[in-house]
């Protein structure tokens, strides 16, 4: 290093010492911010991560027999050792009233446990000594299955891919990853059912935005002013009113219905409410302005001389429009097309009140397998799938528009 | 209509058309809006045009009805207590964010934009599990918390964006004059980004009052705020009051927005 070179360095590093305070003082303004978003939003997040994969129960529940099931194989037969820690655990278990707990988190892997927990739960509670093991025999002759101990032995461990697996599909079985078959395999159906009215919402809105956008910047400015409010007005009302819209005018004899019959498009009523087209109607109306919103400010930015330009020199109308003024509005279009998808994703309300059984999203599951089923581990690990899916497409936006393009409207 | 003089009369036809088309699709956008006001005042309980007799009776039922009342009050005590906090965390932020010197300034985007971008659903059960845990579930502070994390990034967005246009010579003048840190903030700088902050203020009030994915999960019966009571209403049977819910709720968007529109208006002259 020649002197010329230190000098600099240290130059360099003494301003930064003198700046120091001032980046001090900046950053302590944002801290409570950055604190209490750490606490109210990224913790929560983190935690809903922990309990896709989280395992507490039979660890908790059933600490002796996991340590005498620790030098079991697998294969051998059990003995009296494993079933008189079961019965000690079980005997605390009923105690604290835990055994439900364990048997329904066991329940998830084998159908009927719970109930044959909360059985043996019973029966040792009635028990003083041992031998304990023709007791539990007797009572179910699955107590002495090598799958029900290998699942115990299983679920000993803090952390289980059981709920991510479940929420694509998949299952452990001997130790491998197979395929869920028949009626059990629903979530790939419903994420793929997610992904496409997404994808339908997007480009319904942007074929019906599109245009208004273009509209938008060659009115006159006061015609333009009060078009825009008829696009920020919606934005701005309850996400909840304009639902309640929707339930109300596609209701079976409600206004749409009325329309129809009396222009004579339909001869019968049609099922609008609780019905997937429905669904796609209401979504695609409370997504409109998110779409054009970026469409417009991308197009107001493409000066109107260019299209004259392209007219003096020969170019017919149309492909003035195609090759001139479209491929510049493409920023915009993938802009609000992205935007329009990712929130589209993520939508709970319309489809709960508006679509049927057959319309629910990833978000409705989830909000069931929380307030409905209690599955807690299940529920996470959806929304682990669901903000997977959700950040994907964000990076993807990113790469392709930048933050910046985030607009309020 | 608004085209150059050497158009042919197919690209005439043809804009026609556009504009006709953009007209219709801009009625589709507003048109559900405004058809639940004449509903709400129908004298009869189906939900069909014209209405026969006009009456306030679901407003009387609406205003009459404790769970209703209670609900509007929770609405309102939780959007208050949200705004309050939101903008005063999220003005101070957007002071250090705006100064020149901020280190942090990618992470804070991250974090800022985050709760845009997070499907909502992921929020409600998150705070649902991790607020469970402090047993602030079913309490109007677990919502509160919830709901300000939503709400902030606005206001950091709009004092943000009044700041940039704001000259800190104002704010170093008075600190040179002698004003201590704190008399110079309220006295100098806070009534000029006055307009950015209660813009966002306005923003984190209507987010935490339309709100309902995370009040369904964080409350229960007795802390219910309007939407929720709403959701919940047209869930089990919908009936002709949740129509003048709805009108009031879409009345008081329309204050807000009315408000905003003035302020930015304000702003630009």
């Amino acid at each position: 290093m020649t002197a010329v070179e230190v000098d600099r360095i240290n130059v360099f590093m003494a301003v930064r010492r003198a700046q120091r305070p001032a980046r001090r003082a900046a950053l302590s303004l944002a801290l409570p911010l950055i604190v209490f978003l750490a606490i109210a939003f990224v913790a929560p997040i983190l935690y809903l991560l922990v309990t896709a994969v989280g395992n507490p129960e039979t660890r908790e529940v059933l600490p002796q027999t996991l340590r005498a099931l620790e030098s079991w194989d697998g294969i051998s037969t059990l003995d009296e050792p494993v079933y008189a820690a079961f019965a000690n655990d079980l005997k605390v278990a009923k105690d604290k009233s835990t055994a439900a707990l364990l048997g329904k988190r066991l329940n998830y892997e084998i159908s009927g446990m719970r109930s044959r927990v909360l059985a043996a739960a019973r029966m040792v509670e009635k028990l003083d000594t041992g031998p304990y093991k023709e007791k539990f025999l007797e009572l179910n002759k699955d107590w002495d299955s090598r799958e029900t101990w290998e699942i115990i032995k299983r679920n000993g461990a803090s952390f289980t891919p059981y709920y991510m697996l479940t929420a694509l599909d998949l299952q452990q079985a001997n130790g491998s990853i197979k395929r869920v078959q028949g009626d059990q395999a629903i979530f790939l159906d419903v994420l793929a059912r997610t992904l496409f009215v997404a994808g339908l919402v997007t480009l319904f809105t942007l074929i019906l935005g599109y245009p208004v956008a273009y509209v938008l910047t060659i009115a006159p400015k006061a015609i333009a002013g009060f078009m825009m409010l008829m696009v920020l007005l919606p934005l701005w009302t309850s996400l909840l009113v304009r639902t309640t819209a929707w339930v109300v005018l596609l209701q079976s004899d409600g206004i749409i219905n009325d329309v129809l019959t009396a222009l004579h498009l339909t001869s019968e009523r049609l099922q609008l409410i609780f019905t997937r087209t429905g669904t796609v109607i209401a979504m695609t109306h409370i997504q409109l302005p998110f779409t054009i919103l970026p469409i417009y400010s991308v197009m107001r930015s493409i000066p109107a001389t260019q299209l004259r330009a392209a007219r003096s020199l020969g170019a017919p109308p149309s492909s003035a429009f195609w090759r001139i003024y479209a491929p510049q509005t493409l920023p915009g279009v993938v802009a609000g097309c992205l935007m329009t998808f990712i929130l589209s994703l993520g939508y709970y309300i319309t489809p709960a009140l508006v679509g049927g059984p057959r319309d629910q999203m990833v978000s409705n599951f989830i909000s069931v397998y929380i307030n409905r089923d209690l599955n807690w581990g299940l529920a996470a690990a959806l929304g682990v799938v669901l903000l997977v899916v959700t950040l994907a497409i964000y990076l993807l936006f990113l790469r392709l528009v930048g933050a910046d393009k985030i607009k309020l409207g | 209509m608004w085209l150059p003089s050497y158009t042919t009369p197919s690209e005439r036809l043809m804009r026609t058309l556009v504009l006709a088309f953009a007209v219709a699709v801009l009625l589709f956008l507003i048109a559900p809006l405004f058809i639940i006001v004449p509903l709400s005042f129908s004298k009869d309980p189906f939900f069909t045009l014209p209405v026969r007799e006009y009456s306030l009776r679901w407003y009387a039922d609406f205003f009459g009805n404790t769970r209703w009342m209670n609900a509007i009050f929770n609405s309102a005590v939780v959007a208050v207590m949200t705004t309050v906090l939101a903008t005063t965390l999220g003005t101070l932020a957007a002071l250090g964010i705006s100064r020149a010197d901020f280190p942090a300034r990618r992470l804070i985007m991250a974090l800022l934009i985050a709760p845009m971008i997070v499907p909502i659903v992921i929020v409600a059960v998150g705070s649902y599990l991790f607020f469970g845990q402090f047993g602030l579930t079913n309490t109007r502070i677990g919502l509160v918390l919830a709901h300000t994390a939503l709400a902030t990034p606005f206001v950091v967005i709009t004092v943000t964006a009044t700041l940039s246009t704001y000259d800190t010579n104002l704010t170093r003048a008075a600190l040179s004059l002698g004003a201590s840190p704190s008399s110079a903030f309220f006295h100098v700088t806070l009534p000029n980004i006055m307009p950015g902050v209660v813009s966002g203020a306005i923003f984190a009030f209507a987010i935490s009052f339309d709100e309902v994915v995370v009040a369904l999960f964080m409350t229960a019966a007795e802390q219910r705020t309007l939407p929720v009571q709403m959701f919940s209403g047209i869930r089990d049977q919908i009936n002709p009051t949740i129509m003048a819910a709805a009108t009031l709720l879409l009345a008081l968007s329309i204050i807000l927005f009315t408000i905003l529109a003035l302020m930015t208006r304000r702003r630009v002259k």
